[in-house]
């Protein structure tokens, strides 16, 4: 019961710190001293206080969609264990709405931008769900191999059956899949190499420019939505990649807080060592993470 | 080529030399020189008479000679040029929009800036200012393109103009640019002068070219009135100036490292930036190094402590500006955005007339310091540097190249200053005379021409900024690349504005 109710908070109370822990990385690359660790949190006070301005040109898909995209992520927020934890709600074949569920908040988000009637938005939109389709089969293919390795369709069993002797038989399979995994964290997090989340040049936005016309709680509604994906994502790889049991709850909880962080902190040096690639090459990353967990899956097979 | 008035940059003549040529005559002569290596760097009209005056100014490097041809239109009707010479195409526009002139067979007639006709001469019909930005574009029909209009209020905080695309998917097939919006009459404040307040208006023509305009407004005036500048002006004044140059490129940089998403760089020079700046303030007091120059000289002195200072400081930025340059060729992810992407190719280049480290990015050997030389330039030379690609990568290469010569050539100057004053006293300017000052500033070439009436005031004056060439430039590197590659493109030429609207 203690477990779930700190699943919960951590869940609702975690996500806007790993931006913080982002930025804060991403400017000690630059020499700069950078935003408080915080920011995020004020960002989205700030957000929730202020008024909103709506086109007359939309129509109630247009304020649906951060509510629902916001909901369907919460929801995949229940589904998936934390450090080494049970998950608050587990059933057979649960991964698959779990992977459907960001689908469903994605299709909300970009039939909301398409709402809008702007140019820049259908082009957003446009990219969005092209390379989606590229990411969302190597999330598959990562969950069907951890499938056959566990045996079971439930993301609780499934993602705790890993320990280091399965590491240790499997290794090779399970790093080619990680890989993947982080590709996909970086392009469904709108992160560079895939997107800037800093700029504001709406011509070279994918995730971003769909959310130009959202505004006040909407807009905030969105970018919390977006720190919980990264969070989420963030989880799957964490568990995956830290295979182990303390035996005691407090540490587990603390050893996946540290394995978050950690993981915050690797995001935000891949960003700042690296430029955006150019928008016709983010398709050929995205098939090379396809592939590895294509790999991936063959050596479990086999 | 017989029928051209030559004369020299920086240098002017009376107005009764330059031979009214017959209309066939003058376009014949615009087209032949055209074809023997000249260059049109300027093409404006004033009402003369009873008539229009046409002028047209060009320049040959090889020669590092200027001509000036002149020709008067009786009526509104004149043949364009812009079929055979591209080059001409926004001037031609400028004038039609200025003084009515209707243009017949010019390709794409439309508003420049939005503006009233500086006059109405009987026979002439301007159409006068339509709405602002309001006016057809080029489209292309078709049920998959589509159409993406950006600006003029734009997200991040930059100069107002209007970029259309037409598009296919993410590719783009043609982008117009449309500006004016910014249009403040500065040509037409002049009139008249000069006054005590004109100085500070040319230094706004483009605020971040304050030395490379406020030089060649002095350089028109020193000419018309007869100044020798003091060689210790000369020295200070090609130090601000390539300080200017050192600042904007650095900024530059960082700026194109920002777009990729390449934050190490973007960060470090937009700081660098700032060091340059700050090293014009330590001269003058303006970071924008407004106040510095005056017509005849220079305002400020340097004594031996800040010039002990300044090469301090010269040396300290070179450093940390070379390490973070360094981390961007270094980074293959970087040079994976910038090479191949925005191709301008040397025959467009030539063709369009480009200017500035866009042209020379594209294989144009072309540098006023040296082509043209004036001030401190004839003394000391500025290796030009040059790249074949033509593309952001070769304008980001380019830019590196020339702050690494800025660097050597202000820190020579600084060991080297000359004695003797810094200013001499501007005389009332001659009467009926026509100047021309071209000086490369940081964008490229910068062209003023100045003609005086019978009391040696301004009849009319014509300033032509480097991205009045130049954004041509930007659109075609555009044409079959990628809509997400805009800003890029747009940041690796970094062209103004205000410069154009005037």
């Amino acid at each position: 019961m203690i477990d779930i109710l700190v699943h919960i908070v951590i869940a609702l109370g975690l996500p806007p710190l790993l931006l913080g822990v982002i930025g804060k990385t991403k400017a000690a690359f630059a020499g700069r001293v950078g935003a408080p660790f915080l920011q995020p949190y004020y960002d989205l006070a700030r957000l929730f206080r202020k008024g909103v301005v709506i086109s007359e040109t939309t129509s109630w898909i247009f304020r649906a969609g951060p509510a629902v995209t916001l909901a369907a992520t919460l929801c995949a927020g229940l589904l998936i264990p934390l450090g080494r934890h049970t998950a608050p709600i587990s059933f057979d074949g649960d991964l698959v709405l779990f992977a459907y569920l960001f689908a469903l908040g994605r299709f909300f988000t970009t039939i909301a931008a398409l709402d809008t009637g702007s140019s820049f938005e259908g082009m957003g939109a446009a990219r969005e769900v092209s390379f989606a389709c590229l990411a969302e089969p190597t999330l598959f293919f990562a969950l069907i191999t951890l499938t056959r390795l566990s045996g079971t369709l439930s993301l609780t069993p499934m993602l705790n059956h890993l320990d280091l002797s399965v590491w240790l038989g499997t290794g090779a399979a399970l790093i080619l899949m990680l890989a993947g995994l982080f590709v996909v964290l970086l392009a469904e997090n709108s992160r560079i190499p895939f997107d800037d989340p800093n700029t504001h040049l709406e011509l070279t936005m994918i995730h971003e420019v769909m959310v130009l016309d959202h505004s006040g709680p909407y807009f905030g509604c969105i970018l919390y939505g977006a720190a919980l994906k990264l969070f989420l994502l963030g989880a799957l790889f964490v568990n995956v990649a830290l295979p182990f049991t303390t035996g005691s709850s407090l540490a587990d909880w603390l050893v996946f807080l540290a394995g978050m962080l950690a993981l915050s902190v690797a995001v935000g040096v891949v960003e700042s060592v690296m430029a955006r690639l150019r928008l016709i090459r983010v398709p050929q990353l995205l098939v090379a993470a396809l592939i590895l967990t294509a790999f991936s899956l063959v050596l479990v097979v086999r | 080529m017989n029928r051209l008035t030559l004369l020299q940059n920086g240098a002017s003549l009376a107005r009764r030399d330059i031979p009214v040529l017959h209309g066939d005559h003058f376009l014949e002569e615009i087209l032949s020189a055209l074809d023997h290596g000249w260059r049109v760097v300027s093409y404006f009209a004033l009402p003369e008479g009873e008539g229009l005056a046409l002028y047209c100014v060009l320049s040959l490097k090889a020669d590092a000679t200027l001509g000036v041809l002149h020709t008067r239109l009786d009526d509104g009707g004149f043949t364009s040029l812009v079929p055979y010479a591209p080059q001409l195409h926004l001037f031609e526009r400028e004038m039609a929009e200025q003084y009515g002139v209707i243009f017949e067979g010019h390709p794409w007639m439309k508003p420049v800036r939005f503006a009233p006709p500086l006059a109405t001469l009987p026979g002439f019909c301007p159409t006068g200012p339509g709405k602002i930005g309001i006016m057809d574009f080029y489209r292309v029909e078709g049920s998959e393109v589509h159409e993406v209009a950006v600006g003029p209020v734009h997200a991040g905080i930059i100069e107002p103009g209007h970029f259309r695309f037409q598009c296919l998917g993410e590719e783009v097939m043609h982008l117009e640019i449309s500006l004016g919006y910014q249009h403040r009459g500065v040509e037409k404040l002049v009139l008249g002068g000069p006054y005590p307040v004109t100085f500070r208006q040319m230094e706004t023509v483009a605020g971040d070219t304050t030395v490379g305009h406020g030089l060649a407004y002095a350089m028109c005036l020193e000419a018309l009135a007869g100044t020798r500048v003091p060689a210790r002006a000369h020295d200070l004044r090609g130090i601000g100036a390539e300080l200017e140059r050192l600042a904007n490129h650095t900024g530059d940089l960082g700026a194109i490292a920002g777009d990729v998403g390449y934050l190490p760089t973007a960060s470090y020079c937009g700081r660098i930036r700032g060091d340059f700046l700050n090293l014009t303030a330590e001269i003058c007091g303006s970071r924008f190094g407004r106040g510095l120059l005056t017509p005849g000289g220079v305002n400020f002195d340097l004594d031996a402590l800040t010039v002990e200072k300044l090469r301090r400081r010269l040396l300290a930025a070179r450093d940390e500006l070379t390490n973070a340059v360094e981390l961007l060729w270094d980074t293959p992810s970087v040079l994976a955005r910038l090479e191949g992407t925005g191709v301008v190719s040397k025959e467009t280049a030539r063709e369009l007339g480009l200017v500035g480290p866009a042209a020379r990015a594209s294989g144009l050997n072309r540098d006023i310091r040296r082509d043209h030389p004036y001030g401190i330039y004839n003394m000391t030379h500025i290796p030009v540097v040059t790249a074949r690609a033509g593309d952001v990568y070769a304008r980001t290469l380019v830019r590196w190249l020339e702050i690494e010569r800025s660097l050597d050539f202000v820190e020579e100057q600084l060991r080297q200053l000359p004695g003797g004053g810094i200013e001499n006293p501007v005389g009332s300017l001659g009467e009926d005379r026509l100047a021309v000052a071209l000086t490369e500033g940081w964008r490229g070439e910068i062209c003023h021409v100045a003609l005086t009436d019978g009391r040696g005031r301004f009849e009319r004056y014509k300033i032509c900024d480097p991205s009045f060439h130049n954004w041509p430039g930007l659109a075609m590197a555009l044409r079959g690349g990628q809509i997400s590659d805009f800003p890029l493109n747009n940041k690796s030429f970094n062209l103004s504005y205000c410069g154009v609207d005037l």
